[in-house]
């Protein structure tokens, strides 16, 4: 098992191959695509994230202690991020997630690269998943 | 391009006129900028920017309140600006045009004052096609006085449907508040007729130019509207300066909904009168360098041939309606024959929330979601679009790398 901050040095090892933001945002969409989808009947109206210019559901569960995240999203570019947030977060106790500093974020470039609507979409996600950690202590 | 010169006007050389403009050299993510944005607002040209720069280096003063030169020339370059702004629109006088924060304060203006001669029953009728701030205001209007908002539907071709529209009017409507061309879709519609059918019933009609005042000639007195409004910062101008245009009579009836300085004409506690037109409508010390730099602007528009770039921006946006034709799965969204400045559209399996973010990575500047009309996107059940909006500094070749940028994006996101 890799710790949180183990999985951020992967993420950020793996977008450290990509040469220019067209491959990175490549890889995103293949991300995005290989993310599990929520059933359609469990999108609703308590699990749709405000603040996204796309659509995202999130949904939340606490097994053994630990936070299992899945997530969804009518865009594809959000799913693949969304997937990167899933990646670090999911297996963590509730109060690692509600306390981690996801500085993988800066280090790919996501934050320089997504517009302030996009942007502040990503931070609605991370505050919705640190809201839903906190939730379960 | 038109052959048809027009005298003593300058003709729309494109490589020339792309210089009038600074910003439109630079790069985005290392890709020279494609500029299709224009709809939610326009590039300035060096004009504005040097009017704007010389008002706070030399001339700035307040205005129609000192005796000092920088004041009173302060005051002749706002007042001139308003003439500038009147003649544009062909308004018959200077009276006649109140300087806002733009098409959204105008809006609020009307329904404020205008509004508040309404009555519980009376009826606005406004139209499926409308941006959120010529709906909201009229909602709130209606929760006040207890007025009804009627909505004129339109047709899968995103075209107002005008035997609706003629059974929604009667004595009751007061006002028809309705766009020239919807941002959403470049949708034009038959506003002249429109006005005339309302008129026919003695309803008011207000004009929502905020799509069409920098693509198309206006002339306010051969439309016959009773209100005309739009935002200098869609016509080349700074952004919170607005216009709102009314007719003499109508706006004389009105009541100021804003009280403050400059709007009165004497103040005391039992009793105040208040200032003629257009001030009355004019409360505080207004954006000044905003109405100087609106002068600029249609300073700079005068010189060439409206007509022209009219033609030239149809020719170019028609390009672009024609080359999207062309691809797998692209649907239009707006397919009447009278468009201007907008071309609307998604590709099908591809959310435009993506396809603006790939088309962003390659330089090109586009609007993707809602654009603020709502009814619009649930009407074709749909999250929002891609919409390229044009402006006279447009050209083909940027239709070509836009055309690139697109396939790219697609093929990466099907
Ligand atoms: C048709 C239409 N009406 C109103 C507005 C609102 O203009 P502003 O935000 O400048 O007040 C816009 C601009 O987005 C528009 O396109």
């Amino acid at each position: 098992m890799m710790t949180l901050e183990e999985k951020q040095q992967d993420v950020i090892e793996e977008f450290s191959l990509f040469e220019d933001w067209m491959e990175k945002y490549e890889h995103l969409i293949e991300l995005g695509k290989d993310l599990p989808l929520i059933d359609p009947e469990k999108k609703t109206e308590d699990r749709l994230i405000q603040g996204c210019q796309s659509q995202v559901w999130l949904e939340s569960g606490i097994s053994d202690g630990k936070m299992q995240f899945t997530a969804d999203s009518d865009a594809i570019i959000t799913k693949g991020i969304i997937s990167l947030l899933i990646r670090v977060l999911n297996q963590e106790s509730p109060e690692s997630v509600a306390k981690a500093d996801l500085h993988f974020i800066r280090e790919i470039g996501l934050h320089d690269h997504l517009s302030p609507t996009r942007s502040n979409g990503l931070l609605s996600m991370i505050k919705r998943m640190k809201m839903e950690a906190l939730r379960q202590i | 391009m038109l052959e048809t010169e027009v005298k003593g006007k300058r003709k729309l050389e494109l490589e020339e006129i792309r210089r009038d403009f600074p910003l439109l050299g630079r790069e985005v993510h290392g890709r020279p900028l494609v500029y299709f944005d224009n709809g939610a607002t326009t590039q300035k040209p060096k004009r504005v920017i040097d009017t704007i720069e010389r008002y706070y280096s030399l001339e700035n003063a307040n205005i129609h309140r000192g005796v000092h030169y920088l004041s009173q020339q302060a005051t002749t370059a706002y007042e001139e600006a308003r003439k500038k702004v009147a003649n544009f629109i062909g308004a018959a006088s200077d009276r006649e045009i109140i300087f806002t924060k733009g098409t959204t304060d105008s809006i609020n203006l009307v329904a404020f004052s205008f509004g508040e001669s309404l009555k519980e029953g009376d009826e606005i009728l406004i139209s499926h096609l409308e941006h959120h701030s010529n709906i909201v205001p009229w909602q709130m209007l209606c929760e006040r006085k207890g007025c009804v908002l009627k909505v004129i539907p339109m047709n899968d071709r995103g075209e107002l449907i005008q035997e609706e529209f003629e059974k929604l009017l009667s004595t009751r409507t007061k006002l028809l508040a309705l766009s020239h061309v919807s941002n959403s879709l470049g949708i034009v519609n038959p506003v002249r007729e429109m006005i005339r059918k309302a008129r026919d019933y003695g309803a008011r009609v207000l004009i929502d130019g905020a799509q069409s005042v920098q693509h198309t000639t206006i002339d306010v007195v051969d439309l016959d509207c009773d209100f005309y409004v739009f935002s200098g910062h869609k016509i080349y101008g700074p952004t919170g300066v607005g216009v709102l245009y009314g007719k003499e009579s109508v706006l004389d009836a009105m009541t100021p909904y804003q009280g403050g300085g400059d709007m009165i004409k004497t103040v005391r506690f039992e009793k105040t009168t208040y200032n003629e037109l257009p001030f009355k409508f004019e409360a505080g010390t207004p954006n000044i360098v905003g109405g100087i730099g609106l002068g600029a602007a249609l300073d700079y528009l005068s010189e060439f041939d409206m007509h022209e770039i009219e033609a030239h921006e149809a020719s170019v946006s028609a390009y672009l309606g024609a080359c999207l034709k062309e691809i797998d799965g692209v649907r239009i969204y707006g397919e009447s024959e009278q468009k201007l400045g907008v071309q609307s559209f998604l590709v099908e399996g591809i959310h435009p929330f993506d396809l603006g973010t790939i088309l962003d990575q390659q330089g090109v500047a586009v609007r993707t979601g809602h654009h603020c009309t709502q009814p619009i996107m649930d009407f074709y059940q749909i999250p929002g679009t891609v919409r390229a909006s044009f402006a006279m500094y447009n050209k083909k070749e940027e239709v070509d790398v836009f055309m690139n940028a697109l396939e790219r994006a697609v093929k990466m996101l099907k």
